[in-house]
């Protein structure tokens, strides 16, 4: 099975104080520590399994500036096979749809039967998965925590609103977007990196990838941010007191009150 | 006096000749015994590679000390004593047993050098020793077969109960001593005159079998030596198929045993760092990647139970039981390389014979190191086989995340780098902090590492440090932003690139702060930097800096507030057990006027218990029964200390959150050596 999955590189949440910029509509990016969208990691990882299982190769391709490199061998350290780079500072600004465009013509240029993307991104909109299906014509699963390959089909699993799960059959090739916890990611360390460190990344542009002028960019995007603020906090905290127990006792009764418990 | 009328060599025994048959058995015995010891150097041979032939006058005094002087075995009273015994009782008896072989074939044999007055002088040691060994077997039966210690018993799932085997080894010695004694016993009944050793078995025999006619002693001598001489060659070749194995190798084992505490291996012996990236593959993930060494200690566990006993995550109940760490690994050796039959398949050692959760359930506290009368060695066994499991990517989530943000920001929690010497502000009003990267000089580097920087709680141990050294006059600076962790806790996870890494930016911003000595308040940074890095200037811990301001007059301590309170001192693994520091800050804590000090017996120094911080324990998530810390404050508790004093910020915020759990926040409190040294300046 030839899988491609689609990674992003994003500001490690875990290990920043995000703050807002001067300008008003980005984060400050000074200090900042990337990593692989956590999302994307699942869905590698997921990919790297059913290869094992079912033979074929994995593929992960980024888009973005330069230093995508950096999370595309990272994945291939996990164990794809193969990576992409789409660089080309001419796409910088896109809004979804302009990603999705890019990434339906990487997935022309070879042919596979599945192509995963994470549910979100830690700093997205969690809308490419759906777009880049729409693009290709294919059918699309959201939220997806179990595959298991069939017969030119698969079966997955959807977690829906409620903590119930529903089955589902849908024909390959398709889209897919991953929700954490469909597996356990593998560890990559240092070593792993420099394993892979001198294999050769393919980096495409828009010309490489045949795109028409206009359909990417800041220019073909019709979404644009306008603002970026930390709401500012709101009045409404409220301090218990007492014992442990009694602050227990307190926490129940109001989670209880709000339909916190059933 | 006479010599007996009979011999084994000349009587006959089913119409075959004596001197044949009691040639046969000895030359078949030995040679099913060399088979099965090819069997067992094979794997040695093809194992990973540790040069530990240097040091050959420290290896003898090992030999000495804990092989010939079982220094070791008195830490269990009873059991220790016992073996003790039946050890010089082996020694002794040893002697005899060859000088018997001989007797087989030959009329009669005495080992170069017994003839004379040595030969009488051990004929009556031997005499002796074989009545007190057969007594102390009988004990040591009872212990196995009635009393039971709980430390011998098998978990469920991991095999049999080893009880018949011990006892299978006791009844076979037990027929060794009463044959030889029936053996003397009848030729002294056949020798007018002959005085039997007093107060052995073989006077017994002797008394027994007066009276008895020539030919009945004659066979009676011939059954006696039958006995002796198959059972010999039994046991002989029962030693390499379990766990009395140990008879053969401990001397091996003790000589080649591990001569300094708190290093870890290298990935591979003979590769250095430059070296590592040529490697194909990293640490022990098959039976040959372990050394030979350690397939040594598989040989030569005895399974008394020490180590598990003293380990404190088999305390708490995780998967973790270093007994069988070695038993598991022996049993997959014998199986891999069977002295007969079909090797069994050659499975990975993760997921085949030990489990991911048992690896990671080690906090490298060196516990079961320190406890093992015979030298074996589990934390670089740890290690080499976490170090395949990273590589293979078997790492615990909860695990994964600091190992990024130690791999991004230097620091486990992924803080900022420029924020690790913000701890500097709470000194004192107006202090500013040296920072050696923003112009600052001074002779002595202050090496925080991460958690006393970040942590909120910890800082105050920084702070309080401060201090010291400016009540001290000690004119210090810290690293700041270029300090990054100590990769201890990295290095002992199994991530070996990642140390190499941290090591290399610490080295390299140490040596720019022209620094001429590194004085550190964390255990682990202390452990790092001593003997994990080099080309260092030297590393000394606050406490060893704090009992050197006591000596020279610098730092003069006030008498406590509160004189009610009892105190009592949890030794770090990685002060105590891994760099001998037990003394110093017990002294500095009891430099202070009024203050009154318990220990928490049995449980302190190098039986200190750990608190379940070490190797990025502070980060995985076991499962257990209880934390180990929980115990810990127990234990301070029965002790009647109120207050515990300790010098590691993991072990602080393990007692405090412990404390918490265990209900006793109010009545008890823990603090580092530090803060109560700065509160009483």
């Amino acid at each position: 099975m030839e899988i491609l999955v689609c990674v992003k590189r994003v500001p490690d949440t875990a290990e920043n104080e995000i703050s807002v910029g001067a300008g008003g509509s980005d984060i400050s990016r000074d200090d900042l520590v990337y990593a692989v969208n956590e999302w994307d990691n699942y869905a590698v990882e997921e990919a790297i399994q059913i290869a094992e299982r079912e033979g074929g190769n994995v593929t992960v391709v980024a888009l973005g500036e330069p230093e995508i490199e950096e999370v595309v061998r990272r994945e291939m350290a996990m164990g794809a096979g193969s990576g992409l780079m789409v660089v080309d500072p001419a796409m910088d600004g896109s809004d979804g749809l302009g990603v999705a465009t890019v990434l339906q013509a990487v997935a022309q240029k070879a042919k596979y039967d599945l192509i995963m993307t994470g549910a979100q991104a830690e700093d997205g909109a969690a809308q490419v998965g759906g777009m880049l299906a729409a693009l290709l014509d294919w059918p699309y699963a959201s939220l997806v925590n179990k595959i298991e390959v069939k017969e030119g089909s698969l079966r997955i699993g959807r977690e829906i609103e409620g903590g119930a799960q529903e089955v589902s059959d849908i024909d390959t090739p398709c889209v897919l977007s991953i929700q954490t916890g469909i597996n356990e990611p593998r560890y990559v360390g240092l070593r792993g990196i420099r394993k892979v460190a001198s294999v050769e990344i393919p980096v495409l542009d828009a010309a490489a990838l045949a795109l028409k002028p206009g359909t990417t960019g800041p220019a073909a995007a019709k979404v644009k941010r306008v603002d970026y603020f930390v709401p500012a906090a709101g009045a409404g905290a409220e301090m218990l007191t007492g014992s442990t127990e009694e602050l227990a006792a307190q926490l129940v009764d109001l989670l209880r009150q709000n339909g916190g418990l059933n | 006096m006479d010599p007996a009328p009979f011999s084994p060599a000349s009587a006959s025994l089913a119409g075959i000749p004596g001197w044949l048959l009691f040639l046969l058995i000895p030359l078949a015995g030995l040679a099913w015994f060399a088979w099965l010891m090819v069997a067992r150097v094979k794997p040695l041979l093809r194992a990973a590679p540790d040069p530990r032939f240097r040091d050959v006058p420290k290896r003898v005094l090992l030999v000495i000390k804990i092989w010939l002087g079982q220094w070791r075995q008195p830490r269990y009273m009873l059991a220790g004593v016992l073996h003790i015994l039946l050890f010089y009782c082996f020694l002794v008896l040893g002697i005899r047993t060859s000088q018997m072989v001989f007797l087989g074939f030959m009329k009669s044999f005495d080992l170069p050098g017994f003839g004379g007055s040595l030969g009488t002088f051990y004929n009556i040691s031997k005499d002796f020793a074989g009545t007190l060994c057969l007594l102390t077997v009988v004990v040591l039966a009872w212990r196995r077969g009635i009393v039971k210690p709980a430390r011998y018993a098998v978990p469920p799932g991991l095999g049999k109960d080893h009880t018949a085997e011990a006892l299978q080894v006791l009844g076979l010695i037990a027929l060794l001593l009463v044959s030889e004694s029936l053996f003397e016993g009848s030729i002294l009944a056949a020798t007018p005159g002959a005085t039997a050793t007093p107060m052995t078995m073989a006077q017994l025999f002797q008394v027994c079998l007066a009276g008895t006619s020539i030919t009945a002693l004659g066979r009676i001598n011939a059954v006696a030596y039958a006995i002796h001489d198959l059972t010999f060659f039994y046991f002989l070749c029962l030693l390499p198929r379990g766990k009395h194995f140990h008879v053969i190798t401990s001397l091996f084992n003790v000589f080649f045993m591990r001569l300094k505490p708190g290093v870890v291996k290298p990935v591979r012996h003979g590769v250095d760092e430059k070296g590592l990236d040529e490697l194909t593959s990293f640490g022990v993930k098959k039976l040959e990647d372990f050394t030979w060494k350690h397939i040594l200690d598989f040989y030569s566990c005895a399974d008394c139970g020490r180590c598990s006993d003293q380990c404190p995550a088999n305390r708490v109940k995780r998967p973790l039981s270093p007994r069988f760490i070695t038993i598991k690994g022996r049993d997959h050796t014998f199986k891999r390389y069977p002295p007969t039959g079909e090797p069994s398949p050659d499975v990975p050692l993760i997921g085949g014979i030990y489990s991911e959760d048992e690896i990671w359930s080690c906090t490298t506290c060196g516990a079961c190191e320190q406890e093992c009368p015979l030298g074996i060695e589990y934390i670089d066994k740890i290690v080499d086989l976490r170090r395949g499991m990273v590589e293979e990517g078997m790492v615990p989530q909860t695990l994964q995340k600091p190992m990024s943000a130690l791999e991004k920001r230097g620091n486990p929690w992924g803080k900022m780098e420029k924020k690790r010497a913000d701890w500097g502000a709470g000194v004192a009003e107006g202090y500013k902090l040296k920072v050696a990267g923003q112009g600052d000089t001074a002779p002595t580097l202050y090496f925080v590492d991460s958690m006393t920087s970040y942590d909120d709680r910890m800082q105050k141990i920084a702070q309080a440090t401060a201090r010291i050294f400016n009540r001290a006059e000690v004119d210090f600076m810290v690293l700041g932003k270029d300090e990054k962790d100590s990769g201890h806790e990295v290095r002992r996870f199994g991530e070996e690139m990642l140390f190499q890494s941290l090591k290399q930016q610490n080295t390299e911003a140490i040596l720019e702060s022209k620094a001429s000595r590194i004085v550190t308040s964390d255990p682990h940074a202390y452990n790092a930097l001593k003997n994990d890095y080099t080309g260092l200037p030297p590393v000394t811990h606050v406490s060893e800096l704090i009992a050197a301001g006591l000596e020279n007059g610098k730092l003069k301590l006030q008498p406590l507030a509160d004189p009610t309170r009892t105190y009592t001192y949890h030794d770090p693994c990685y002060l105590g057990r891994h760099n001998g520091l037990y003394d110093v800050p017990r002294q500095v804590i009891d430099a202070i006027p009024g203050l009154k000090r318990v220990e928490m017996d049995g449980k302190c120094r190098d039986r200190g218990f750990c608190c379940g911080g070490g190797g990025l324990n502070l980060f995985y998530e076991p499962t257990e029964e209880q934390r180990m810390s929980v115990l810990r404050v127990g234990m301070a508790k029965e002790a009647g200390a109120n207050v515990i004093v300790t010098a590691c910020p993991f072990c602080l915020t393990n007692m405090e959150d412990a404390i918490k759990v265990a209900g006793l926040e109010g009545q008890m409190e823990a603090i580092d050596l530090c803060e109560l040294v700065a509160g009483q300046l």
